[in-house]
């Protein structure tokens, strides 16, 4: 039976059951028995304000904030991997960030607020795939990947196919993001980060990250079109960098809101790309 | 003994000093008591409040059954129950218009509350409120106020005969000779956008039915003016002395917004009579932003006489005063209270001045922390501004040109205000000087040499603080002000009690919501008394039943300084007289000998014959036989203080709208990024002389705090709403509140004080000056930087991208371009074609195939069959994890066969409502169609409200997809598609 | 794996500014909420609901977060220090506390709260901030009387008063 035209508004969430799960297992199965009907809840960052505006309405929540085995970081000769835990606050905090990832490093005090990162995951911000996010700006950019599990065991896809759409995933509801990999790159690499909000911590109206190695450079924007975008250059492009920016621009079909319109989201990118870009490859030089 | 006693002690007053705050200690322990703080009643109610998703729309039916029949509900109230137990709410203009506080019939705005549901906690009601169903039938929304106030509109309130609640035409002195006789003339229009100052505690109430009294028991975090509590009894149709209302000792900010919320009050008092317990409601943030209160968005057309030399001689303005989709009382007294100062602190002698009070499909307008100002002077300093880039002459110079002498205080307006004191000039230039306004001007240079826009912005306000109660007359006619008998003054009363123990109380009725009146009531007290501040206790709860109160009662208009000031003052001189008088039959010497100091009264001849001040005191308690003849017993001295200088109004509608007058006069630098257009608030300076200052660190809190609202006003705040109504500022995500990076350096400059020679301390009001002065020093800076003429606030990047982007550079040739601008508003618009290997006919049998139509549309299982190419469905639609039910309408009308067609959607459900058109049109190419489309989206309620970026994704998704679904029926061929085209270029689609 | 049932009442317990106590709490009970109605900690104060004004900001096992965007049920066994909890003894205002009194840095004293328990936690990751640091900080904190200033200059004493506490103690 469908509703007719009911509430503006609410402040509190609907009821759910809550299951504070110990383990990957206990939420795989969980997901599996609950078909769609689940939602999983980490740091709750994002999640909570939609529940709490009963936007989103979940017959279960799945708390895997108590997972331990979910809280980690961890280095291999390819990646770091970050379990779906991991605060965004403990990797601003991981000694190793600004050596080895000195962009996310740059990136990470805009994310959201002092107390949202306490309690924010990285994976979360991820999953929750806003348009504005750094996050999943900085995991495509970087060519990350995503670990999903499910009762039949892990996949993993790139960033680039996990993000689908403005607040959707490739994720499918029987699985949930267990953790995420940045690739270690190989080479030395200049980075730089520029993000244009209203205020402080707000959304990105535009968000842009370059890197760039001896060969090859590349441009992430967010905050412009439904999920993060990727210009790949070659060092020689750099000359003759305007057409292939608006090029791009263009390309984005830019949001239009009531904070800035598509037209000078366009604009920034095409000013703004070529300065970011100019200063990652600055670095390397 | 006491040998080591300094007379010269008495003399060491706190007034005029920055004593620490006596409010401070509970609040920072966490043990302040606010609204929601109070412990309720066993069996209290918790109430939410059903809000209409709709600008305008006819209430169709409610079905309120399955609500009410939910767990732990007791009560759904409607408008209907009003309409039985209330009586429509008192404005101060006669207008047909009904205000129940509760729809009847017809919303009139988003947001506005629908019904009421009283559960046993707040979860419980709100799960309770989904389940009423709500049909309506949605009208035209009016939200341009001069749209609204044609002659054409549709009318919001059909009992009315225009969407004017009502219209006004001032002349005073003689503007039409002015105006023959003028050089020159500039004429221009100005826009003041719709904002608030939400305070972080939102508004909140429990209200009590007492059967046995048929009256009504309320505490609530309302502010006053309590000249709103007869208006809210004569709705509860109850004697005054049967609504008790009474406030929390703290109230988490208010700046003028909680005012008009006490139709709810109402409500709730409804509520609690027919859910048979008292009723607790608060308001949430997302109600708050939506519903609670917007100051009036006005345009102004201002036309100005003047000299060749920049001297204004005359002044026209014609204002379209948007008041929303109800008057509330006092509305709309804003434009009235800032009418006596049109002419700010200008030397203008005639006026000409129509006031078009209008309604529009928005949120009702409320008092908001500025109450007419920020609207009035971003018209007079925008006419300085203009005038001085029209003349080719530094603005300061004509600011200075047409500002008041300094001899002529006390100054009458042509409207007319009283202006008791003041020096214009001299705080000009003692802000020039203290302010380095040169070094500003350095900036400018070195900024603008850099290739950046900089900007230096000047304004100047007069600030009124006290209203004169009669003010809301002058918008009666002479013989309506006749007929209802004068109305002038406004009384203020404090109680100062000294105990048997000598220990002093002070009770007062200001209300406040964190200014720190009880600190300065207790410097007052204590500095004629000879206590410490910290001695004094002083209680700010207000009880209507029990406490010395009148209709000027409560917090606004920068009433505490000169009004509480001077009632406080008077009290505490009587206290001190008495103890005078009894001191000094016991240390026989006259009255007039006698000092009070550190706890002692004693003869300033000689500071050895004293008596302890809680002996004195306690004589009175203990022993009144011994007081001197006549004197009453006890020491208890409440004063009702009310200016004489606050007369009625004269037969032009011309008043003295205020008691004290102080000024501001600011100045800042504002650079523009010429890359990112990124503003920046170089240096703000704000002078101010507001008379006696009497607790300098608590007026600097006032100028910063009303300067930080004022930024916001110039740069982040804004109610937006979209040409239907659709509202979308509904979280703090979407109404921007400047936090502390945001805040520049802001130098604030005490300048020598014209104390006020009508109230008893010298001083006058601090608490809106930059309201008025930022948003438009900040606006004429703007003007300055990008050498515009028009400044529509609050400005942003994108804005100022609107003034200085001409053209952008164009799209690279494809085959398709994307054309997804909206028009205008919010509404969402697009075009494109999608090439399908199919003839014309073959598609077009497709889409009247009820059955092949239902798999185009996303979400939806099957159309039924309404009427002849008319269905309905339901479909199940979402962004990402945003799912919603919602019940589909499709039409398809305008059918040429095989060739056009306009599709018709309408769509409703709980977290919104939507409705599209889509024109399509079919074109024969020897491969098969080329399908043109185009369509316009436009999408309210809680989506649009609170989540407004996802909207045209969402659109955008939905229309993709039912092409697409179209095109992939026919296998779609090679890549025409728009979707595709879109996906191909971004390299992380491959 | 714990199941808590929707609409019914479950027990939680917590330790509240150092002392463990007891509540019930629905699924769906914010903390924010829980901390108010069932604890009867009224010194959080709600502002938004939707995590961004930063009125109802407490500590969670010392670390500063919304109570807004938390449930209940998650506080389980945990730590929460709210603005009662800062004082130094019965009464006595604890020295950031002490800071914001004297450089009048609150006003209604609504948000306070949530700067109080931000510095708190804030002072302990990073002992000499900067102005632009704090301000950065205090993004996600929205007040609306005092227009900052007067908060940073406190937080800043406050965090020198810190440091000096700290080097007395060291010697």
């Amino acid at each position: 039976m469908a509703k007719k035209d009911s509430e503006l508004k609410k402040m509190k969430p609907a009821p759910f059951d809550l299951c504070v799960a110990q383990s990957v297992k206990e939420v795989v199965s969980l997901l599996k028995q609950n078909k769609g009907d689940a939602k999983i809840l980490a740091g709750g960052q994002s999640l909570m304000a939609m529940l709490n505006m009963r936007l989103v309405k979940p017959n279960l929540v799945i708390d895997i904030s108590r997972i331990k085995d979910l809280d980690y970081i961890k280095i291999t000769k390819e990646f770091v991997e970050i379990g779906a835990t991991f605060t965004q606050s403990k990797l601003e905090n991981w000694p190793k960030l600004q050596e080895i990832f000195p962009i996310i490093a740059s990136v990470l005090p805009h994310v959201g607020h002092f107390q949202t990162r306490n309690r924010g995951t990285v994976c979360g911000s991820v999953c929750h795939s806003d348009p504005s996010s750094e996050l999943p700006l900085l995991l495509a950019l970087l060519n990350g990947e995503v670990v999903l599990s499910s009762t039949s065991g892990t996949r993993i896809i790139s960033a680039k196919d996990f993000q689908t759409g403005m607040l959707s995933t490739a994720c499918e509801t029987h699985e949930f993001v267990t953790a995420i990999r940045f690739p270690i790159m190989a080479k030395k690499y200049g980075h730089a980060f520029i993000e244009i909000a209203r205020r402080h911590g707000d959304y990105a109206i535009v968000a842009l990250a370059a890197i760039a190695t001896k060969d090859s450079i590349k441009l992430g924007v967010g905050g412009v079109a439904d999920i993060p975008s990727i210009l790949e250059l070659k060092p020689g492009d750099l000359s003759n960098l305007s057409d292939a920016l608006n090029t791009f621009a263009w390309s984005l079909d830019a949001n239009d809101d009531i904070h800035a319109s598509a037209k000078y989201r366009r604009e920034i990118v095409r000013r703004l790309g070529e300065s970011t870009l100019r200063k990652a490859c600055n670095e390397i030089i | 003994m006491n040998t080591n006693y300094q007379a010269k002690k008495h003399t060491e007053k706190s007034i005029g000093t920055s004593v620490l705050r006596q409010e401070n200690h509970a609040l920072l322990l966490g043990r302040g008591t606010f609204v929601d703080d109070i412990p309720v009643k066993q069996g209290t109610a918790h109430a939410a409040i059903l809000r209409s998703p709709h600008a305008h729309a006819i209430i169709k039916s409610i079905e309120t059954h399955e609500s009410k029949n939910q767990d732990g509900v007791f009560a759904v109230i409607t408008g209907r129950d009003m309409v039985v137990h209330t009586d429509s709410m008192k404005t101060p203009v006669d207008t047909p218009m009904k205000h129940y506080g509760l729809a009847v019939d017809r919303v009139r705005f988003v947001g506005e509350p629908v019904a009421v549901v009283c559960a046993k906690n707040r979860y419980l009601a709100e799960n309770a409120a989904e389940k009423i169903q709500i049909e309506y039938e949605v009208l035209k929304a009016l939200v341009d106020p001069i749209e609204s106030a044609s002659d054409e509109a549709p009318l919001i309130h059909p009992e009315m005969s225009s969407n004017l609640y009502s219209t006004h035409h001032f002349k005073h002195g003689d503007p039409d000779t002015a105006f023959d006789k003028t050089d020159d003339v500039i004429d221009f229009i100005i826009e003041y956008p719709r904002n608030s100052i939400p305070p972080i505690e939102c508004f909140g109430c429990v209200a009590e039915y007492l059967p046995e009294t048929g009256g009504y028991d309320v505490i609530s975090n309302f502010p006053g003016p309590f000249g709103m509590q007869p208006v809210m009894a004569w709705a509860l149709r109850v004697a005054g002395n049967k609504l008790r209302l009474r406030t929390p000792p703290n109230c988490g900010g208010n700046f003028g917004t909680k005012l008009c919320m006490f139709p709810h009050i109402v409500v709730m008092c409804v509520a609690s009579k027919l859910a048979g317990r008292p009723v607790k409601w608060l308001e949430d943030r997302l109600e708050n932003l939506a519903a609670a209160n917007s100051a009036q968005n006005r345009i102004t057309r201002v036309i100005a006489a003047h000299k060749n030399s920049g001297e204004v001689t005359a002044l026209k303005m014609e204002h379209w005063d948007d008041n929303g989709a109800y008057l509330r009382a006092p509305m709309p007294g804003p434009i009235f209270r800032m009418h006596g100062t049109t002419t700010n602190g200008y030397k203008v002698q005639h006026l000409d001045v129509k006031m078009n009070i209008v309604a529009t499909n928005k949120c009702p307008s409320g008092a908001v922390r500025g109450f007419g100002g920020p609207q009035l002077y971003f018209a007079t300093e925008r006419l300085m501004q203009k005038l001085s880039v029209k003349l080719e002459l530094d603005p300061l110079e004509v600011i200075k040109k047409n500002l008041i002498s300094a001899d002529s205080f006390p100054y009458r307006t042509p409207a007319g205000a009283l202006y008791d004191s003041g020096n214009f000039q001299r705080c000009l230039e003692e802000g020039v000087e203290k302010g380095n306004l040169l070094d500003l001007k350095r900036n400018q240079e070195s900024a603008r040499k850099a290739g950046k826009y900089y900007g230096i912005g000047y304004s100047t306000a007069v600030e009124p603080s006290q209203s004169n109660m009669g003010y809301i007359t002058i918008l009666k006619s002479e013989s309506e002000r006749k007929k209802a008998g004068p109305k002038d003054g406004a009384v203020s009363y404090v109680t100062v009690s000294v105990d048997s123990s000598g220990s002093v109380s002070v009770v007062s009725e200001s209300v406040p919501q964190g200014q720190g009146h009880a600190t300065v009531l207790a410097q007052i007290v204590s500095d004629q008394l000879g206590l410490k501040p910290e001695e004094i206790a002083v209680n700010l709860e207000l009880d209507t039943a029990k406490d010395a109160w009148s209709i000027a009662s409560g917090n606004y208009s920068s009433r505490f300084a000169p009004a509480i000031g001077s009632a406080a003052y008077a009290a505490a001189v009587r206290v001190r007289e008495k103890l005078a008088s009894i001191a000094s039959s016991k240390l026989n010497v006259p009255i007039s000998s006698i000092e009070f100091a550190e706890g002692k009264i004693y003869s300033k001849e000689n500071p050895d014959n004293f008596t302890k001040f809680y002996r004195t005191a306690a004589l009175a308690h203990w022993s009144p036989g011994s007081l001197p003849d006549g004197m009453e017993p006890g020491i208890r001295e409440r004063v009702a203080w009310s200016a004489p200088e606050l007369d009625s109004s004269n037969s032009l509608g011309e008043i003295n709208s205020e008691l004290a007058y102080g000024f501001a006069f600011d100045f800042c630098g504002v650079e523009i990024d010429p890359i990112t257009y990124e503003i920046r608030v170089d240096r703000y300076i704000s002078a101010h002389d507001c008379g006696t200052i009497l607790n300098p660190a608590i007026v600097d809190g006032q100028v910063s705090g009303s300067f930080a609202a004022g930024l916001g006003a110039a740069l982040y705040e804004e109610f937006v709403y979209d040409k239907d109504g659709a509202f979308f500022s509904g979280s703090f995500a979407d109404y921007l509140v400047a936090t502390a990076p945001e805040m520049p350096k802001l130098d604030i400059i005490h300048c020598t004080p014209s104390p006020s020679p009508y109230t008893l301390l010298g001083a006058k009001g601090i608490g809106e000056g930059n309201t008025y002065s930022t948003p438009v020093c900040i606006a004429n800076a703007l003007a300055d930087a990008l050498a515009v003429e028009d400044i529509v606030l609050p400005m942003s990047p994108s804005k100022v991208a609107d003034i200085l982007l001409e053209d952008e550079p164009p799209p690279p040739k494809q085959e398709m371009q994307s054309n997804l601008e909206p028009i205008s508003g919010q509404s969402l618009t697009g075009q494109g074609s999608t090439s399908i290997e199919a003839s014309p006919k073959k598609i077009w049998e497709f889409v009247l195939d009820p059955k092949k139509l239902a798999n185009l549309i996303p979400g939806c299982n099957e159309l039924k069959l309404v009427s002849e190419n008319n269905y309905s469905a339901v479909v199940n639609l979402g962004v990402g994890p945003i799912r919603g039910i919602f019940d589909a309408k499709v039409s398809l009308t305008d059918l040429i066969e095989h060739s056009e067609m306009t599709l018709k959607g309408g769509l409703t459900g709980t977290l919104g409502s939507g409705s599209g058109v889509g024109f399509i049109k079919l074109e024969n190419t020897p491969s098969g169609t080329i399908l043109h489309y185009s369509y316009e989206v436009t999408v309210s309620g809680k989506v649009a409200s609170i989540g407004g970026r996802m909207l045209r994704s969402a659109a955008k998704i939905l229309i993709g997809q039912f092409f697409n679904n179209l095109g992939s029926n026919f296998r779609e061929k090679n890549g025409i598609n728009f979707w595709k085209w879109l996906k191909k270029i971004v390299s992380l689609k491959k | 794996m714990k199941l808590f049932k929707q609409s019914a009442k479950h027990s939680i317990k917590f330790f509240l500014n150092g002392n463990q106590v007891e509540g019930f709490a629905e699924p769906n009970l914010l903390l924010s909420d829980f901390l108010r109605k069932e604890i009867g900690a009224t010194g959080t104060h709600v502002g938004c609901e939707h995590g961004i004004c930063g009125a109802c900001t407490v500590k969670l096992d010392g670390e500063a977060i919304r109570a807004c965007l938390c449930l209940a049920i998650q506080v389980e066994g945990r730590d929460v220090v709210t603005i009662e909890g800062l004082a130094d003894t019965e009464g006595s205002l604890g020295i950031i506390q002490k800071a914001f009194h004297e450089n009048f840095a609150l006003q209604c004293g609504f948000c306070t709260p949530g700067f109080l328990t931000t510095l708190d936690h804030y002072l302990k990751i990073n002992p000499t901030p900067t102005e632009k640091e704090l301000r950065e900080v205090y993004s996600g904190n929205m007040c609306r009387c005092t227009g900052y200033d007067e908060i940073i200059r406190a937080s800043l004493e406050a965090a020198n008063e810190l440091l000096k506490i700290k080097t007395l103690n060291l010697k």
